[in-house]
């Protein structure tokens, strides 16, 4: 073999690596024996719970037109990992779920189909979504990267019995009542409230649900960072204080990260629960549905200056389509089928979410009282969070601070204004 | 890495006195042949080229551009700033300079930890099961089993054990033995550089057990012999024979070991999540959530370049070292 066969069989290696690299999404043009790839996200117990929800609706799909779509059901942990990846090679799914906070931040990487008037009316129209859902789906003044799929919003979760044998007859409407009531019901191996501590996304919502009852804000209007203002210092303080101060969180609470809060409350571990959509986890973990009450988030008593009436942020799933797709049509056509009023219907009920279009929102399926108080929620005091592209790092950085402030809290150091303040300003300074 | 030295070169005394080439020697009846090894050693070069200097090159490359969500689509034309972002991270008055050297810092005392704690327990273990005795094969089984089981379920199991109210270690040290009045946190704040390093040398011992005992075997006896003829006691059998016989596996056991312990991702993604706490945010860690979870693939590449630069340097210092240590006896 000469050195030119040499050289030639290193191509062929070569460009054998790189086609296998390159191979699959196999879009063929035509209507029908179209197949497309569809990432869900994890909503149902588990993972093949997801699929076997999901599965009898894309068949139905594929009988109606012809267009088979395989499912894969990516737990939130990869999600974003995966979604990024996607973006970058554009090679991947052509439909996927994101979560809806991070709909900015993925806009911005340009790899997602923009949903303007046309597209939107090729899905059955702007009207058929529910407007704070769809403004949680882009950047402002932007086309929305997405349209909403399931709607979701915190809730205060208590259990029936301890608060009827604590003597408690209504759900705390206030911060102060629910340390007044949590140091009630605390004591005996039971707590008065469960939290998720080590989870950075978790605590990122509630830091920004405190903030707006505060008067804070995490991004100022061009969209930098003002993590570290007087407000926000109060806001988060107030929220690890619940276990640092007010004692009403077990210290374990701290190293949190699996829903462990979930299955305390289901457990009656802990009294209460701060939560979207717990019902069908809680369902899971053999908690009947009346053994709980459903109450909106609470407020502070005295709101300080500026502070607003938000108790949850417009939280929720969005479905999105690669524009690396080779079938754009398909997608928006499978798009249009999930967002449809027979599909809201069965899989907003599966999950115990809500829908994302207002055409079915008085639909039976959704008059359970847990459902009735997150509709509320989200009609009336819901704000989604702040739509820039560093959204996705403010989850990190802020979440992660408020993951040491509960460390350290569980360890018994004193939780101060300033030691808050050091938190929120080092995360801002990683900003850049 | 380290293929500089032929490892028949090692496990010798002596240096062997190269052979002369002669010119007849490489001199081969025809084309064919002198072709035959550039051809043998192709795949391993077009391996070697896709798998690391390739990904090696568009890493530094990477580094020298602002690659953030913006331009991660088209990556290839995100733009180029030149050192800004090796300014960045290793600028230590700035917060993202400072985190990156407290992990480092981090990093250093977990690997001198670990990697000696791993040594000194793979090394009794060695020297304990050199004689024959009943049960010396289950045992030796037995301390292989870490090694042998898949990383993510070891781990996976650790975090079980580590739980503050649910976990066997705190049952065991405090409902058990009442070492304790409180029960610690092993996960979070100062105890997780503990649960971390105790996870860490028991995944790796078994490693310096097997290269210490299989180094051991290869002693011959009548070293032995002859130091007790001489009088040796056992520490100075120890001091004289075993340690200068054993050095040719220790000089590759403790650098294999340092690099892995060095890199070590799994270990404390696996055992915390995507967030380690910050007593124990070991740097490959620090540098994933700085790439993958704020997005700023730039700087990653720029804190991964200058990691792989001291990684290279500190190889180079103690190969050096023990080279001359070794041409020197």
């Amino acid at each position: 073999m000469s050195r030119r066969h040499l050289a030639i069989l290193t191509a062929a290696v070569l460009a054998a690596t790189t086609l296998t690299a390159c191979g699959d999404s196999g879009g063929s043009s035509g209507a029908a024996g179209k197949t497309l790839t569809y990432w869900a996200s994890n909503q149902g117990a588990s993972l093949e719970a997801d699929k076997q929800t999901l599965q009898p609706e894309l068949d139905k799909f594929e009988q109606q037109t012809g267009i088979k779509v395989n499912v894969e059901v990516v737990p939130w942990s990869d999600l974003l990992n995966r979604l990024l990846t996607a973006a970058t090679s554009g090679q991947g799914p052509d439909v996927v779920n994101i979560g809806n906070t991070w709909s900015a931040s993925l806009q911005a990487t340009g790899a997602l189909v923009e949903f303007d008037d046309a597209t939107l009316a090729k899905v059955g129209g702007k009207d058929r979504f529910v407007p704070a859902a769809l403004a949680a789906a882009g950047a402002p003044g932007k086309p929305p990267a997405a349209v909403p799929l399931y709607s979701l919003a915190y809730a205060l979760y208590y259990n029936k019995k301890a608060f009827a044998d604590a003597g408690v007859t209504s759900p705390p409407t206030t911060w102060e009542q629910v340390a007044e009531v949590g140091r009630k019901l605390t004591g005996g191996g039971r707590w008065g409230l469960a939290v998720e501590g080590a989870n950075p996304s978790e605590n990122a919502h509630h830091a920004f649900t405190f903030s707006q009852q505060y008067g804070g804000e995490w991004f100022d209007s061009a969209g930098k960072p003002t993590f570290d203002t007087p407000q926000n210092v109060a806001a988060v303080k107030r929220y690890v204080d619940l276990m640092a101060v007010d004692k009403i969180v077990n210290p374990s609470n701290a190293e949190y990260a699996q829903n462990q809060s979930v299955s305390d409350f289901a457990n009656g571990k802990a009294a209460m629960l701060l939560w979207q959509a717990a019902g069908s986890n809680l369902k899971s973990q053999n908690m009947a549905p009346d053994a709980y009450g459903i109450a909106p988030v609470p407020f502070p008593a005295t709101p300080p200056a500026g502070g607003r009436k938000v108790n949850s942020m417009v939280a929720g799933i969005n479905l999105a389509v690669f524009k690396h797709t080779k079938n754009t049509d398909a997608a928006l056509e499978f798009v249009k089928f999930m967002t449809s009023d027979a599909e809201q219907v069965a899989l907003n009920r599966t999950y115990g979410s809500l829908p994302a279009v207002s055409t079915v929102a008085n639909d039976p399926a959704f008059a359970a009282p847990e459902q009735k108080v997150l509709q509320q929620t989200l009609a009336t005091t819901a704000a989604p969070l702040p739509q820039v592209p560093d959204e996705s790092t403010f989850e990190t950085l802020v979440g992660t601070a408020i993951k040491e402030l509960f460390a350290e809290a569980a360890g018994g150091k004193p939780i101060t204004e300033e030691s808050v303040r050091q938190k929120l300003t080092r995360a801002q300074q990683q900003m850049r | 890495m380290s293929t500089t030295t032929p490892s028949r070169d090692v496990a010798a005394p002596e240096r062997p006195a190269r052979r002369a080439a002669t010119p007849t020697d490489r001199r081969s009846p025809g084309r064919r042949r002198s072709l035959l090894p550039y051809l043998l050693l192709a795949p391993a070069v077009v391996l070697e080229l896709a798998i690391h200097v390739v990904p090696m090159l568009v890493g530094a490359w990477m580094s020298l551009r602002e690659l953030t969500q913006f331009h991660i689509r088209d990556w290839s034309t995100a733009p180029f700033v030149g050192w800004e972002n090796y300014r960045v991270v290793l600028d230590v008055d700035s917060a993202v300079g400072a985190e990156l050297l407290h992990s480092f810092g981090v990093t250093v005392g977990y690997t001198v930890a670990s990697v000696g704690l791993s040594w000194v327990l793979g090394a009794t273990a060695a020297v304990l099961l050199q004689r024959p005795f009943r049960g010396r094969g289950v045992l030796r089984a037995l301390f292989l089993t870490p090694y042998a089981l898949p990383v993510y379920t070891a781990v996976i199991t650790w975090s079980f054990l580590f739980q503050r109210d649910t976990g066997l270690v705190n049952h065991v040290l405090v409902d058990q033995l009442h070492l304790l009045d409180d029960r610690p946190f092993w996960l979070i704040g100062e105890n997780s550089f503990v649960a971390l390093l105790t996870v860490s040398v028991w995944r790796s011992w078994p490693f310096a057990f097997l290269c210490l005992m299989a180094g051991l075997q290869n002693i011959p006896g009548e070293l032995y012999e002859a130091a007790a003829m001489d009088g040796a006691g056992f520490w100075r059998r120890l001091r004289s024979v075993t340690l200068p016989m054993l050095r040719p596996v220790n000089l590759v056991l403790v650098l294999v070991l340092f690099l892995w312990t060095f890199n070590d991702f799994n270990t404390p993604y696996v055992l915390f999540g995507g967030s380690a706490p910050e007593q124990a945010n070991l740097i490959s860690l620090h540098i994933y959530r700085s790439s993958f979870k704020t997005w700023d693939f730039g700087a990653g590449s720029a804190m991964s370049v200058a990691l792989l630069l001291f990684l290279l340097l500190v190889t180079a210092g103690y190969l050096l070292v023990t080279n001359r240590r070794r041409n020197d006896a």
